[in-house]
């Protein structure tokens, strides 16, 4: 019998080009350990309640309601919720016609889109339309879907920044597109290189690529650098000259450690410039629960708003939703009271800023301590986190350290880190898995109790 | 400046694709429904009945009492700390949060699971299937995803290279199947279900269509089976089942077997067999036959399509490529915690002696026979139709009656720029405010019309649908009959 459909040189070459390393060979390695008893860290992924990070306790009161509406049924319901998680239930249950059960609209619930609307007319003081946000399972499913409808074949070009966090690398493989790489300046703090990107387009035009997005991740992952108000405008402008649509991700924009650069959106610097670019600029924003002081990753609640897109492109989009029928609902709701959280006066609202506070001040901390951990190692160089939930140390290995990873047929970054995991249970990512300069070996670190204990595997 | 994402530069494949179960009448639908917002008494209806797509406790059916006691408190396990929660909650539903808890790392609902799902999750779904089919099955051989579909297409993008890779599906056909292969640039190879012989599969046939596919350069992958099926209903007797897998193992073709209304059985003489127990029992082994089988927390008698919960169980693939499959998984790190929860109930539901276990029967058998009786009611309805001939939906959530228009009717339809069966369904939605998908959207023989409609609506409201699909279809054939 011939070859079978299935079997490996069978497979779609697009499939077996991807590579994510935020679960790959480390974390396979690392959950190999942790079978045989090992206790390991997984400081891989942006997984806080993995880490002990305890999920806030209005939404979860508000979906339970929602959850089991007999709940709401019974007289004592009062002394097991407080007033306002048993009010924001009903509220969610009479936006979604059939309850957690049913398929909502392919978009997601009119009704949360509405609140997602007014969070972003609240956030960036220019109105938002709930007919251009989309709820997804996640913000990855939001790019995926835009890539899969920008890439129609491989001279396709993205726009991407190195080092970047894999999901675009691997979504761009996947659709059998092409990544054009621009490079972040790891001496300025991974900072935007105007130069380098116009070489990086200019290089990838002579190929032949036509390139067609620039995507941008701000607060950045894994590089944790935050972008000023200057800096998007430039990247915009860029953007308008080039013709390229941008795809902001901004998934990280509760997480800002810093204060002199607080998140300010793609959106509402565009909308600033005003026209000509503010009507022009094709902009796609993300947004998900999964981070800032949420971290409610289990969810899969996201969603994206489209800037500037024909009336045509955004019913082709949608008809690719309504293929997925529609967005998990539980997820949907935990994004309604993401963006509208409990209010001053409202019973819950103590609680919530008190939790809220105390996970934003204690990321902080830790975004301190582990630079500093790092920084106070030999040959380890690490920018300050300014925002997201990553350290990317650059570790400078010695020549016999390489040559013993070349033995072990391993990139020195990958070498380093299993070795790193072997002796201490902590996993992380090398770098070579975010794109990195060649040369430079830098792993990711997010968690600071392994502070202490990084050093001393080091020397 | 030309804009760069418009639609004449978006991936054409993008553009080639179609849903037709929340296509182009579905948004006439939910305009007609803002209309009826904005002037009430504008239309010859009060509400918008959407039979068009499967999604039950969007028209009043309720869940499971069980399976939402345990997700509730798994969303919020500082509930288990309280002493109300005795009861609020049923005892067996509160040791189930609990054994589910302690299975998932740090009790932390909240965190990205293992790419495949949790895995005492996956442990107990193996269980459950191992107890359905008396074949063992394996926890690593398990994905959970969120719903079926994105299973379905996984499977597509592993198995399309290129335009001439062709997967065998059935026509009519639940239209994912068409969109994903569009998505993904493959060649759907149709095999024809017959309608005369209660939409039978004839091996004959499949052959025939696949030879047909080769002697035209097409390399076909796999066959998709839906089985009871959709839009379709009929449930596969088990030497048709048989016959289809020694097929796929002769042709070396995987079998993609679609199970997702396995629970929904309305007639005694047919049960549900999955493919893997049929597989099973025939001698076939890993090495024989890769086969990936799909369920779902959508259909059944708990209908929970808004958690978006399912998984796909993968036998018959080497190792190397099982690795492929899961880095795609790991991609889009974890489905839905709830979805997968929910999976992980459906598969292992209270059994006898459980205290909840009179309630949870209660509820099962009563959706499940009331879907049988409306299946019923409204196969004969449509029987008594003139031009209307209507097979049993022997299971699944679906009647698929075939309409034969007359020709003043298909002359009127061409001129407005429609295939006949939209163009009814059309006139059936704006003089009854009734959502239904034209059989275009699920494929059928050409020259024949057809109309999805699904069992779904209440009981109580299925007289009042009749009527009204009566009266439309009266005045409809008094318009254009000869």
């Amino acid at each position: 019998m011939a070859r079978k459909p299935l079997d490996y040189e069978e497979l779609n070459e697009n499939v077996k080009k991807v590579q994510y390393a935020v679960r790959g060979e480390l974390y396979l390695r690392a959950s190999e350990l942790q079978k045989e008893g090992k206790k390991i860290i997984f400081t891989n992924v942006g997984n806080p309640h993995a880490l002990g990070q305890k999920p806030l306790t209005f939404p979860r009161q508000v979906v339970a309601l929602c959850q089991a509406p007999f709940l709401l049924d019974d007289p004592n319901v009062g002394l097991m919720f407080p007033a306002d998680a048993i009010a924001r239930a009903k509220h969610y249950l009479a936006l979604a016609p059939g309850g957690l059960g049913a398929y909502s609209d392919s978009r997601g619930i009119p009704g949360v889109r509405k609140e997602v609307a007014e969070f972003i007319e609240r956030r960036d003081g220019y109105p938002s339309d709930p007919e251009l946000i989309y709820l997804t399972d996640g913000a990855s499913k939001g790019v995926m879907q835009m890539l899969n409808a920008l890439i129609r074949n491989e001279r396709d070009g993205i726009l991407v920044p190195v080092p970047q966090y894999p999901l675009y690398s691997a979504a761009i493989s996947l659709f059998g597109g092409s990544l054009v790489p621009y490079y972040l300046e790891e001496e300025a703090n991974w900072g935007l290189d105007f130069v380098n990107i116009r070489q990086s387009v200019a290089e990838a035009r002579s190929r032949g690529i036509t390139v067609r997005a620039m995507v941008i991740i701000n607060p950045g992952n894994p590089t944790g650098q935050c972008l000023s108000e200057a800096n998007i405008k430039e990247l915009l402008q860029f953007c308008y000259q080039e013709n390229l649509a941008l795809l902001a991700d901004e998934v990280y924009q509760q997480n800002i450690y810093q204060d002199q650069r607080p998140f300010i959106s793609a959106r509402k610097v565009l909308f600033d410039m005003g026209p000509p670019l503010s009507r022009e600029v094709q902009l796609v924003s993300f947004h998900t629960v999964s981070k800032g002081y949420w971290g409610e990753c289990g969810q899969r609640g996201g969603y994206f708003e489209m800037t500037n897109l024909p009336p045509k492109t955004v019913d082709e989009i949608y008809k690719v939703a309504s293929i997925a029928l529609s967005p998990n609902v539980p997820g949907q709701i935990f994004m309604g009271v993401m963006v509208n959280p409990p209010k001053p006066g409202d019973i819950s609202y103590p609680k919530f800023v008190t939790e809220s506070k105390a996970i934003l001040e204690s990321l902080r901390r830790r975004a301190r301590m582990m630079t500093d951990g790092f920084n106070s190692c030999r040959n380890v160089v690490c920018n300050f986190t300014e925002g997201a939930m990553y350290s990317f140390p650059q570790i400078r290995l010695p020549p016999r350290a390489i040559e013993a990873a070349k033995r072990a047929g391993k990139a020195p970054d990958v070498f380093y880190c299993l070795k790193l995991l072997e002796a201490t249970g902590i996993s992380t990512v090398p770098g070579s898995g975010f794109g990195q300069k060649e040369g430079g070996v830098p792993p990711e670190d997010d968690h600071p109790s392994c502070g202490g204990r990084l050093p001393g595997h080091h020397v | 400046m030309a804009a760069v994402v418009a639609v004449e530069n978006l991936n054409p494949k993008v553009l080639k694709c179609e849903y037709a179960v929340r296509g182009e009448i579905v948004i006439h639908a939910q305009r007609l429904q803002q209309q009826l917002q904005t002037q009430p008494g504008s239309l010859p209806f009060d509400e918008i009945l959407y039979c068009n797509i499967g999604n039950p406790q969007s028209l009043g059916q309720q869940p499971v009492t069980f399976f939402r006691e345990v997700l509730a408190l798994c969303d919020h396990p500082c509930l288990l700390e309280k002493e109300e929660t005795k009861s609020l909650f049923s005892a067996d539903a509160i040791s189930r949060a609990k054994k589910i808890l302690a299975s998932i790392p740090g009790r932390a609902t909240g965190a990205y699971s293992h790419s495949q799902g949790i895995k005492g999750l996956r442990d107990a779904i193996a269980a459950g299937i191992a107890s359905r089919d008396g074949f063992p099955a394996n926890a690593d051989d398990i994905f959970l995803t969120d719903g079926a579909s994105p299973g379905v297409h996984m499977m597509m993008q592993l198995l399309i290279r290129n335009e001439k890779d062709g997967i065998l599906v059935p026509i009519p056909q639940y239209p994912l199947y068409s969109a994903s292969i569009a998505l993904h640039g493959g060649a759907l190879v149709p095999y024809y279900l017959d309608e005369s012989t209660g939409w039978g599969l004839e091996i004959s046939d499949l052959k025939k269509q696949l030879e047909d596919a080769r002697s035209k350069g097409i390399d076909v992958r796999a066959l998709v089976v839906i089985n009871p099926g959709n839009p379709t209903g009929q449930v596969l007797a088990e030497d048709n089942q048989r016959d289809i897998v020694k097929f796929c193992k002769n042709e070396g073709l995987v079998l993609l077997a679609d199970e997702v209304y396995q629970e929904n059985i309305y007639v005694d003489n047919k049960k549900f067999n999955s493919f893997k127990k049929i597989a099973r029992s025939v001698g076939y082994g890993e090495e024989d036959l890769p086969l990936v089988s799909f369920q779902s927390v959508s259909k059944g008698y708990y209908g929970e399509c808004g958690k978006r919960g399912g998984y796909m169980e993968i036998t018959g693939f080497s190792a190397p490529v099982r690795e492929q499959i899961y880095k795609i998984a790991s991609v889009n790190l974890c489905s839905n915690i709830t979805g997968q929860i929910l999976a992980s109930l459906v598969m292992n539901p209270p059994k006898a002696g459980d205290e909840s276990y009179a309630s949870y029967k209660a509820e099962r058998d009563g959706i499940l026979q009331s879907l049988a009786r409306r299946a019923k009611a409204l196969e004969d309805a449509f029987n008594n139709l003139e031009g209307f001939t209507c097979n049993k939906a022997e299971g699944a959530m679906y009647l698929f009656p075939q309409i034969h228009l007359p020709p003043k009717a298909i002359e009127a339809a061409k001129a407005a720029k429609k295939a006949p069966d939209a163009f009814y369904a059309l006139r059936l939605l704006e003089s009854t405010g009734i959502v239904v998908v034209p059989g275009s959207g699920f494929g059928q023989v050409p020259g024949t019309w057809h109309i999805r409609c699904t069992i779904l609506p209440q009981e109580d409201k299925i007289p009042a649908v009749i009527t009204r699909f009566k009266a439309f279809h009266e005045a409809f054939m008094a318009e254009y009959r000869d």
